[in-house]
């Protein structure tokens, strides 16, 4: 498989008046064209750092990432940052407008993209008006119009009650696998990252590295809810909440 | 037309009525004002070289209309109060913009704005007199400089206080500084900039009016009568 991304000894300080805190420790990991890669830990412990640095929002403080070029990255973070003054539609045109990309073609991918998840009659209401999964939806096709090969996704469910969650997870994990896309999926919630992932990486505390890489091999991958009742699901469950709770 | 049910119509009637109600309470107040103030002056219960009365201003505003006095005056000072009120906004925004901008000179600046903003800018009337001349400009100047720092630190402040959130996701569609500017930091300050404008309003016709501006320049405007 193509390697897309690789991250070397990545290694992050935040600096304060008073302290100097190791964030991240030592990280290397590789992603694969096409692959779901989790990224799991305790709270606290830098994943949503790992993926700042990746989209160029923070700078490294040592270490060596190699990207293809060729793979355009997008962000999606926990909230879901609607604008407020702006509609649905506007809001989710607001990547392709700062890209100077607004042609009529990626309009009527928002267009296609809006109707398939069922938000078509929302599309000149305010983000007021959704409701919170209308709104995180929004946000996905927003991250989704700037047409990126490789999704970071920041907790992206995390703010959801567990219904919308599911579905979202679902919409998510089926864009993804349909279109060929690579995510790389920040969360700290161990059944969403068994469910919808290829590899799940489990961090230490801070300062962190990486505590273990497990492919995830189920007996069927059918998307996030029917891998939930998958054979082997509870057994990585159980070997990642070990991980998680075993004193380093 | 769109057909409402019973209870939204009762609902709009509602809403109606009270809103009549709240304009004829405002116009009550205002009449019974008048009113008071009239006949308290005509009683002799208050001394009316200090406190005028309704009658007596009506009276000065006919003679001064039928003179012909009253709208080149009025002009001036509406003339007056737009140059300042505008000027205000455009060299407020451009300040804050700059301040904005640059985090180290917001840092530099930050205790002269409270303490300018702070300043009793009447005092420095004869310094005006003496920078601008006795005319329209000092008295533009010394309305523009009642309403500049406020104008500086409500809109500076606005800026800075946007959710982190939003320019962390426009920033990670790449945009640029100036991008972030036109689409999150002003269009999420409009109201304030909105609101800005109304206590501005006020500020520069402050400047403008006696014992401030026009009356330690200038002989030619309404406030004198």
């Amino acid at each position: 498989m193509k390697k897309v991304l690789e991250v070397n000894h990545l290694k992050k300080y935040y600096h304060t008046k008073k302290e100097e805190i190791l964030s991240l420790k030592d990280i290397s990991f590789c992603v694969y064209e096409g692959e779901i890669l989790s990224i799991v830990g305790p709270s606290g412990c830098g994943k949503s750092t790992i993926l700042s640095i990746l989209c160029n929002l923070i700078p490294l403080s040592d270490g060596a990432i190699y990207q293809d070029k060729n793979y355009k990255i997008a962000y999606m973070l926990q909230e879901d940052s609607l604008l407020p003054y702006l509609t649905v539609l506007e809001n989710c045109f607001i990547g392709l407008k700062i890209e100077n990309h607004l042609t009529e073609q990626n309009k009527e991918y928002v267009l296609s993209l809006l109707d398939l998840y069922g938000l078509s009659d929302f599309q000149n209401k305010y983000p007021n008006q959704l409701s919170g999964g209308m709104r995180q939806r929004v946000a996905l096709i927003r991250t989704l119009a700037v047409k990126p090969d490789i999704l970071l996704l920041d907790e992206a469910m995390s703010a959801l009650d567990y219904q919308s969650k599911l579905k979202i997870e679902e919409d998510i994990y089926n864009i993804i696998k349909k279109e060929g896309k690579t995510a790389i999926l920040v969360t700290h919630d161990i059944e969403e990252a068994i469910s919808m992932s290829d590899r799940v990486i489990v961090l230490t505390n801070r300062p962190s590295s990486i505590k273990n890489i497990y492919p995830i091999e189920l007996q069927e991958k059918n998307g996030p809810i029917k891998n939930r009742s998958d054979l082997n699901f509870s057994k990585y469950f159980n070997i990642i909440w070990g991980d998680f709770n075993e004193k380093i | 037309m769109k057909k409402y049910s019973l209870e939204h119509q009762y609902y709009l009637k509602k809403k109606k009525k009270e809103n009549i109600l709240v304009l004829f309470l405002q116009l009550l107040i205002i009449l019974l004002f008048l009113i008071g103030w009239e006949l308290l002056s005509q009683k002799n219960m208050i001394n009316t070289f200090l406190y005028s009365s309704p009658s007596r201003i009506f009276d000065t505003l006919y003679h001064l209309i039928l003179d012909g006095k009253l709208f080149p005056n009025l002009l001036i000072t509406i003339y007056e109060l737009l140059i300042s009120f505008i000027l205000s906004l455009g060299v407020g925004l451009m300040i804050a913009i700059l301040l904005w901008n640059n985090s180290f000179l917001a840092k530099v600046v930050d205790p002269f704005l409270t303490i300018l903003n702070s300043l009793p800018k009447v005092a420095l009337g004869p310094l005006i007199i003496i920078w601008f001349g006795a005319g329209v400009n000092s008295i533009v100047f010394m309305s523009l400089l009642i309403s500049i720092f406020v104008t500086i630190i409500n809109i500076y402040y606005g800026f800075i206080h946007v959710p982190n959130n939003y320019i962390t996701m426009i920033t990670s569609f790449g945009a640029k500084k100036w991008q972030v500017f036109r689409y999150v930091i002003f269009p999420y300050n409009i109201k304030t900039i909105i609101s800005t404008l109304k206590v501005n309003l006020s500020l520069n016709l402050i400047g403008l009016l006696p014992p401030v501006g026009e009356k330690i320049f200038f002989n030619k405007c309404y406030s004198r009568y």
